[in-house]
């Protein structure tokens, strides 16, 4: 008799390395796939931007399931495996090297890909994205003390890899569409307080600007920057944010809308196959549309949640969202859902340290983000607390800086 | 193994946690809801983070940058993203003081 078809998982990123460990540990038994395209085991993917580009941290420090991990759990991990179509009548992957693979459930966590500029010359061997630990490696190599460092995008990964860029002695422009950095998902008070810092460590900050064209001659590139002004640079990082890789979804029939659709309990529009991660748009809380969260938390806790479900859990995702970014000794962090809020209430703390609470029509706080020195992470944390309970604490004494914050959650 | 001074018991507040630096080494020291002291490692085994940083929430210190959680009274890590235990020391109070004690 033929062995069961076993556990498929599509990706070994974050959300997907952390299904696997998860199957084993809620003590499924049978056979694990675990399918990646890189060729390392599972890692963590903040540090690329940060002390892996510094040289500080070694991808063994972030690897969060090393091969002999795997093996140990009894967990088939394919690094370097691309997975070309999925047959669902079949319920088979179709693989580049030729081979089948039969799936008895199926998890797709392929995550996203760098947005790439668009009418670039791919094969330019001076203009970088970064999305994983080779393209980490490559944009390291140009990152020599007095280069020249452009960067397009003032979003997290453009100002990351400033931060890193300026520790390693490099030139560092940041070029922003925008009339200002981090517009996109950090409200204005706490993304001026990240650009202060760039501009004090020397990061040249270029708003409502665009790139026209890049020139690659035998000295660098020249970056046309409209209105005849150019910038001369040794290379291009471009961080114009990332694309969720739905392309085996969609060619499967799955139902997908920027992202692959799934319910509260990740399950797609087929019931044998699930996503989670960046890959994935879930269904607003609020019963409105679907979000598509990009963050490591969403990536851990979505791998782990599929996991569970891929074994006929059906629990939903709940998660309050969160995400950070590390910038120079400045820690951000953002929790649940400010867009909601009816208003603002800001917990100046110093200069380079501040709390917005967002706060529904009750006065219960929606959402919370702050930016600060590492200490600031207690404050929001207990910030996120008041979100998962629902508090309602006096505007007045959040707004205060020196009343305790702990005391307020009581 | 000797003991240290770490400070006076009354200068940590239940359920809080200090740091304290000895011998190019750096600790957190905890006072427990219900009064009780422990000590562990200053830095989160995750990022370097000083937990000192963190909030204590019952039996649990939690890292300031990246929510890594573990119990301080045992050193246990609670969790993705940490996975390393922290090492952790033992204390005693001596006349409403705090003593550590560590290696020679």
């Amino acid at each position: 008799m033929a062995a069961a078809a076993p556990l498929v998982i599509v990706g070994a990123g974050q959300a997907g390395g952390r299904a696997a460990l998860t199957l084993r540990a809620e003590g499924y038994r049978g056979a694990i796939l675990l399918l990646g395209e890189e060729p390392d085991p599972p890692y963590e993917r903040p540090p690329l931007s940060k002390g892996f580009l510094t040289g500080e941290r070694s991808l063994a420090s972030f690897t969060f399931a090393t091969t002999e991990a795997l093996a140990e759990a009894g967990i088939d991990f394919r690094p370097g495996c691309r997975v070309l179509a999925i047959d669902r009548p079949a319920k088979q992957l179709r693989l580049a090297d030729g081979g089948a693979i039969a799936y008895a459930k199926l998890l797709l966590a392929t995550g996203r890909a760098a947005r790439p500029l668009p009418g670039a010359q791919a094969d330019e061997p001076r203009i970088f994205c970064l999305r994983t630990r080779a393209d980490a490696d490559q944009l390291r190599a140009a990152l020599r003390p007095g280069a020249r460092l452009a960067i397009l995008g003032g979003g997290f990964i453009g100002l990351e890899v400033a931060a890193s860029a300026m520790a390693l002695g490099c030139a560092v422009t940041v070029i922003e569409l925008a009339p200002a950095l981090l517009s996109r998902c950090v409200p204005a008070p706490l993304a001026a307080i990240l650009a202060a810092r760039h501009q004090a460590a020397g990061v040249r900050i270029l708003l409502g600007t665009g790139l026209q064209a890049v020139m690659a001659t035998e000295q660098g590139l020249s970056l046309d920057l409209g209105g005849g002004r150019r910038l001369e640079a040794d290379a291009l990082l471009v961080g114009i944010g990332a694309v969720p890789r739905a392309e085996l979804a969609v060619a499967a029939g799955l139902a997908t809308d920027q992202g692959i659709l799934v319910d509260a309990r990740l399950q797609t529009s087929d019931p044998d196959i699930f996503a989670a991660g960046d890959v994935c748009a879930l269904p607003d809380p609020s019963g409105n549309g679907h979000v598509r969260l990009e963050a490591w938390q969403n990536a851990d806790r979505q791998g782990a949640l599929a996991a569970r479900n891929l074994l006929g859990a059906g629990l939903s995702y709940v998660e309050l969202p969160w995400f950070w970014s590390d910038q120079y000794e400045l820690t951000l962090q953002i929790a649940g859902w400010p867009a909601r809020a009816a208003r603002t209430v800001t917990r100046a703390i110093a200069a380079d340290a501040c709390i917005l609470f967002h706060l529904d029509e009750q006065g219960r706080v929606l959402g919370a983000g702050g930016v600060g020195p590492a200490g600031l992470g207690r404050d929001l944390r207990l910030a996120q607390l008041m979100i998962e309970r629902a508090a309602r604490p006096d505007p007045a004494a959040v707004a205060d800086p020196t009343r305790g914050l702990k005391t307020l959650l009581r | 193994m000797s003991w240290i001074l770490v400070g006076a018991a009354d200068a940590l507040e239940a359920e809080d946690v200090m740091r304290f630096d000895h011998g190019g080494r750096t600790f957190a020291i905890y006072r427990s809801p219900s009064d009780a002291y422990f000590a562990t490692d200053g830095l989160c085994t995750h990022e370097q983070v000083h937990l000192a940083d963190g909030l204590v929430m019952d039996h649990i210190i939690e890292c300031p940058k990246h929510n890594g959680r573990f119990d301080y009274r045992t050193g246990e890590a609670k969790g993705a993203p940490v996975c390393v235990n922290l090492k952790t020391y033992p204390v005693k109070l001596e006349a409403g003081r705090i003593m550590i004690e560590l290696d020679d």
